[in-house]
């Protein structure tokens, strides 16, 4: 089972590749679009990546309720779960 | 008994011709972001497009298709009487009978070429493709002519965030023909219906002009689209699709010359091209910074410009692939004219 840290870094990896964030600022209490600069599209991309990279479903209906990274890490999590 | 004999077809199908017709009226992001509280830079940032072109009152679905075509003929080296099908590929013909492609038949001067549309919205052209392909090679014509052609504001809803600043007329038309070596590869195609309702006309007719018990709205049935799942569906789906179609025709990545997407949105092409790898070498169309989405006729007009601009040469090997409402696809390798 992945810690939450190892979320959090494999995900600003994912938030890096689709945006160009830099890896470091993806923090939990960082928000996605008013922090990252990460607008619905780039949303989208990555919530088809972590998808993929954490073996998660993540429904359109649940990406408006993840705010924050924290709020994705924790998704993730209890999906895994 | 009698023995029915079967046509004889050509051993191969490949394009022999582009052509393109752009509306002259060129539409900055200025002049329609007032109706849709938005602006230039968000435009930008949400699809890439900076201008698109709208059609004129006298630049009429028939007339741009005409255009193209001719311009696809002669590039093809053909003489019209030599056109015997003709295919046309649109969603904004509104007539609902008869077929626009009788009409543009008869005005270019073919034989009486045996003609209709085909409604696979934004999926239509690379549909015809693969039609005109098979009909090639099944021996029920020997030069089909694709149109792709759309005047979307037509049925645009010019206050509708989401589609007002995306969509967008033009005409582009392809002649497929007999050859000796495959230049078009398998076509890899689908649909989903599910998801009928995330690009679709709000309304039918019937709702438009209302029954004795229900008034009708008297509006344009204008088209409608719901933006985040369709850019899901495009940037991932498809790009699988699109490796399928590569895949069929036996090309790999490093093969691959230039790849000619649907131009919906620059943001699915970039992540379209992420998704499945492409190489730096290969050329990608991005047509739709100038041109807007112009649905059946983006795919043509696309590889009419990178023609036009030396960015594809006669002979490289191009991965064409159009998806849109129905939700339908089509993708397939072609040889460049």
């Amino acid at each position: 089972m992945a810690s939450t840290e190892e979320i959090r870094a494999d995900l600003a990896e994912i938030v890096n590749e689709v945006a160009g964030v830099d890896a470091d600022d993806v923090q939990l209490d960082k928000s996605f679009v008013d922090d990252l600069d990460v607008d619905s599209l780039s949303m989208v991309e990555v919530v088809v990546a972590a998808e993929e990279k954490f073996g998660v479903t993540i429904p359109d209906d649940e990406v408006k309720n993840l705010k924050t990274v924290g709020d994705a890490v924790a998704y993730i999590e209890r999906a895994q779960g | 008994m009698a023995t029915i004999h079967g046509a004889t077809g050509a051993p191969h199908a490949r394009i022999l011709g582009i052509g393109a017709y752009r509306p002259s009226r060129l539409v900055p992001n200025s002049e329609v972001v007032d109706a849709i509280d938005s602006s230039d830079e968000w435009i930008q940032q949400r699809s890439g497009i900076r201008t698109r072109r709208w059609a004129g009152p006298e630049e009429s679905v028939q007339m741009m298709s005409v255009e193209a075509s001719r311009i696809a003929i002669e590039r093809a080296g053909l003489d019209v009487g030599q056109i015997d099908c003709v295919v046309v590929a649109t969603v904004s013909h509104l007539l609902q009978t008869p077929a626009v492609a009788t009409a543009i038949a008869h005005e270019l001067g073919t034989d009486g070429a045996a003609a209709f549309d085909i409604s696979a919205a934004c999926s239509g052209f690379c549909h015809g493709i693969a039609l005109a392909s098979d009909i090639v090679r099944a021996g029920s014509a020997r030069h089909v002519l694709v149109v792709g052609v759309e005047r979307l504001t037509d049925i645009l809803d010019l206050t509708d965030r989401g589609t007002a600043f995306i969509f967008a007329d033009g005409a582009g038309a392809a002649v497929v023909g007999p050859s000796d070596t495959p230049g078009i590869g398998p076509v890899v195609w689908g649909s989903d219906g599910e998801q009928f309702d995330l690009i679709r006309q709000r309304e039918d007719w019937r709702d438009v002009v209302g029954t004795d018990t229900q008034p009708g709205s008297g509006v344009m049935p204008h088209l409608t689209m719901q933006g985040n799942p369709v850019f899901r569906w495009a940037s991932f789906a498809m790009a699988k699709i699109g490796q399928q179609a590569l895949d069929s025709a036996g090309v790999s990545l490093d093969e691959l010359d230039v790849f000619v997407p649907h131009q919906a949105n620059m943001r699915i092409i970039d992540a379209m091209a992420r998704s499945m790898k492409l190489p730096d070498s290969v050329r990608i169309a991005r047509d739709v910074a100038d041109q807007g989405n112009t649905s059946a006729a983006s795919v043509p007009l696309a590889l009419d410009r990178m023609i036009a601009e030396g960015e594809a040469k006669p002979g490289d090997t191009a991965l064409l692939i159009a998806f849109g409402a129905g939700l339908s696809y089509a993708a397939q390798v072609v040889t460049v004219p």
